[in-house]
This record gives C-alpha cells, sequence and structure tokens, in this order.
C-alpha cells in the first residue's frame, strides 16, 4: 500500500483535511480521504496538523459544567466495564482497497458485484450515509467515462491504473478533487483496468442524451 | 524515563523544556517567533504523565484531575457541534471512559493530550449525533512499539502549545470561522470559498508535528 507513495502529486485539499479533522464531512468523503491518507504520508501528516487544531479549539471552548455526579458516574462506567467495540474484521494486505475501503467492501476485485454503466464501464456503490454518494469504477483500460460536469464536489481517488483528464495524470494514489467549473472526460491508460474510487454531494450532470437517460437508471 | 510514571509526577520535577540536547538536529524550532513558557509546557507534559498513570496504575486521582480540565471542555464542544445538554453530558462521560481504556494507546510522540481527547469527542459526535460510520486511516507499520522517548515527546508538546497560541493569538475574526469550521457550522464547500480562513496562516506559522510525523516514518 505504500509503495505508490512517493509518485502521489495530487492530495487532498485544506478544506476536505479541515473538514475531515473537524468531523463535518459527508461519510462518503470521509472514506475518500481516509482511504487517500492510507496511501499518503505528507497527508497524513497534515492531518495531524488538523486534528491539533482542533485540540486547541477545544481547549479554548468556554468550559461548560458536567453534572456533579460526572466523575464519579464515569468511573461507575468504567468499573461496570464499557461495552466491548466490535472487533474490527483482519485487514488483507495483498488488495488494491487500503484498510477503511476493506471495511465497506466484501471480496476483492474481481469477486465483487460490479455492475456495467455503459461504454465498458463497471460500478458499485457502497452503502454510507445519504448526504453523499460514493462508489468504485471500473474502467477497463483505454476507455473513457462519459463527459460528464458536476453540481457539488466530486472526489475521484485512483487505487489501480491511471487516468488522463483535461486537468492532468492521476495515477494510483492521486485524488482528483472537482466542482461545478469542471467538466472532464477521463481515460483509463493502457496497461491495467482503472480502479476508482468516486464520491459526490450531488448528482453527476451527463453532457448528452443517452448518458442522461441512462442516468436515470443507474443512478451516477 | 516517562516510562516511570512517578518520576515525573510533579510538574516541577521536570528538566527546562527548551534544552533539546542536539541544536543542530532541529533546526526548524529556532526559527520560531511564538514564545512557549516553560510552564505552559509543563502542563501538557503534566497531562501527559496523568494520563500514563491511569494506563499504568489505574491512578483514580491523576483521572479525576483530567476529568476536572478535561471534561467541561469537551461537554462544551459537544455543546457547540449540537448536542443538547443532556446528550453532551452522557456522551463526555463516555469520551472521558474511553480515555480510561485506551490509555495504553495514547503515544505523546504523536499528539498531545488535548489532541488525542478531541479525536475521541469527535468520533463519539459523528457516532451519536451523525448516526455515520467513521472510516480512519489505515495504521502505519510502526514496527516494535519503543517506548516513546521523552524529548520527542516535549517537543510535540511543545509545539501543540504554540499551535494553541497562535491560535488565540489570531484576529477574532478569523479565529471564530476556525472555531465554526470545527463546530460544524461550514460545510466544507463554504470552508473552500471561505477567503477569510486563516489556513494559509495556519500553516506557514505552525509547522506542527511535520517534522516529527516524518522522522518517524522513515
Amino acid at each position: 500500500m505504500m509503495n505508490d507513495m512517493k509518485q502521489i502529486k495530487h492530495h487532498l485539499t485544506e478544506p476536505l483535511l479541515m473538514g475531515y479533522a473537524a468531523g463535518t464531512l459527508p461519510e462518503a468523503f470521509n472514506l475518500v480521504v481516509a482511504t487517500h491518507i492510507s496511501m499518503c504520508d505528507s497527508c497524513r501528516a497534515a492531518l495531524a496538523e488538523y486534528d491539533a487544531v482542533g485540540g486547541e479549539v477545544m481547549l479554548d471552548s468556554e468550559p461548560v459544567d458536567v453534572a456533579e455526579d460526572a466523575l464519579a458516574a464515569t468511573l461507575a462506567m468504567i468499573d461496570g466495564g464499557l461495552p466491548a467495540e466490535k472487533p474490527m474484521p483482519a485487514r488483507a494486505k495483498d488488495t488494491v482497497f487500503p484498510g477503511p475501503l476493506q471495511d465497506y467492501v466484501n471480496g476483492d476485485l474481481d469477486s465483487l458485484k460490479w455492475r456495467k454503466v455503459g461504454g465498458g464501464v463497471s460500478q458499485l456503490v457502497l452503502k454510507t450515509s445519504k448526504d453523499a454518494s460514493v462508489r468504485l469504477l471500473r474502467i477497463p483500460a483505454g476507455t473513457a467515462v462519459p463527459d460528464h460536469g458536476h453540481r457539488g464536489t466530486e472526489l475521484t481517488l485512483v487505487l489501480q491504473g491511471a487516468f488522463t483528464d483535461e486537468e492532468d495524470r492521476f495515477g494510483a494514489g492521486d485524488v482528483e478533487v472537482a466542482n461545478e467549473d469542471l467538466h472532464h472526460t477521463p481515460v483509463a491508460e493502457k496497461g491495467v483496468d482503472c480502479i476508482c474510487l468516486a464520491a459526490t454531494d450531488a448528482p453527476l450532470l451527463f453532457n448528452g442524451l443517452v448518458p442522461r437517460i441512462a442516468q436515470k437508471f443507474i443512478g451516477i | 524515563m516517562l516510562t516511570e510514571p512517578n518520576a515525573l509526577r510533579k510538574a516541577d520535577a521536570l528538566p527546562p523544556p527548551v534544552t533539546y540536547g542536539d541544536h543542530k538536529a532541529q533546526p526548524v524550532r529556532k526559527t520560531r517567533n511564538t514564545k512557549v513558557t516553560p510552564e505552559a509546557t509543563a502542563k501538557r507534559m503534566a497531562w501527559v504523565v496523568q494520563v500514563y498513570a491511569v494506563r499504568d496504575n489505574k491512578d483514580r486521582k491523576a483521572f479525576a484531575e483530567l476529568f476536572g480540565y478535561f471534561a467541561p471542555r469537551v461537554k462544551s464542544f459537544l455543546m457547540k457541534s449540537g448536542a443538547s445538554p443532556d446528550l453532551a453530558e452522557e456522551c463526555t462521560q463516555e469520551v472521558m471512559a474511553t480515555l480510561w481504556n485506551k490509555a495504553h494507546m495514547f503515544d505523546p510522540t504523536k499528539a498531545s493530550v488535548s489532541t488525542w481527547i478531541f479525536t475521541i469527542a469527535r468520533n463519539r459526535k459523528i457516532d451519536i449525533l451523525r448516526k455515520q460510520r467513521r472510516p480512519e486511516p489505515e495504521d502505519l507499520p510502526w514496527g516494535p512499539e519503543a517506548e516513546p522517548d521523552q524529548v520527542e515527546a516535549m517537543g510535540l508538546q511543545q509545539e501543540t502549545e504554540q499551535l494553541g497560541q497562535a491560535l488565540a493569538t489570531l484576529p477574532a475574526e478569523q479565529r471564530k470561522l476556525i472555531e465554526r469550521a470545527y463546530f460544524g457550522e461550514l460545510t466544507h464547500s463554504q470552508i473552500a470559498a471561505e477567503t477569510g480562513l486563516p489556513l494559509g496562516t495556519i500553516k506557514s506559522r505552525i509547522r506542527l508535528a511535520l517534522d516529527r510525523l516524518r522522522h518517524a516514518m522513515k
């Protein structure tokens, strides 16, 4: 998982890191952020800074009295034994899915229930809270994803392979942060299939009638 | 050494925090212009010692001291994030109980006690208030756990103190924006659009933990 980190060129934005530290992003975005950080040391270090900012903001907030018996109640809770946390399932090493993503998918690339969405592209929508959505995309080498724009923010993290669009080339570990100004046509590089984790907080806008009709049915 | 919790029980037993041993290894710090008093760093190191006392001796007195300082601030943070007073009270107690249970996971070379408690409170907030799962990054393969180095720990506590002071001395409007971002009053797109948000200021004035983390990851 750490092999590609030196080649990562496109990182998370400061607002995303801050939002993740603050705990205010939609779950779908948190998943992309946590997955990228699992692959990227510099964003991990930047996150530590934003966590520290949160700690200082908390320290400086006007203290609010706790209940008179709060300490006793907490000690009683400790003595009673806290409910055991659900043990995290063991995380595999030899997979294109970093740890946080493994908690959301059942199996590896070829055992997943991919759904074709046209043009050879397949997707798998992951279950998260409704304020945003996140999916895995499998784009065959050399294939283009239909030209589309965005109403909100779209985060696309490359897990395997690479794609190129009007902006740049995005390889494993790179994340593209697109907003409503960007209309792009990502094309997967030749070689291996491009696997991406893509999150959006609004439906994508496809240019062209057929994709728009298709969108109604496949829910991109 | 910090492996013996009692050795550092009293803040005044600490060596002067400005003593780094090898100044050449720490060139970045010489350029800092925010003054951090030895007392402020000693206070943070005292929290570290209290967490160690909880971890090693299940020390209720040390826990009570941490509780007295942090619980009212955790509750404040949760209420400002939208929790009712009752829910905030309940969550605060759970956060502090988690501190007790996870004391063995605390590493003062990677976080100040304030940072660590904040992350526990934040995760609780996401769980309870937003009813969402919280995807966490993969742990780094740190290798065999070495006992945290005290000089390194003190350096990090000092840097966090510096960060706190830098935040406190930001112009009121900018500080307010940072607070609103952490209390959930700004979405990430609002943060992105908010030109008054001093993200650049934070980044350039405070290089908190970066060097240490990078060093630790080599």
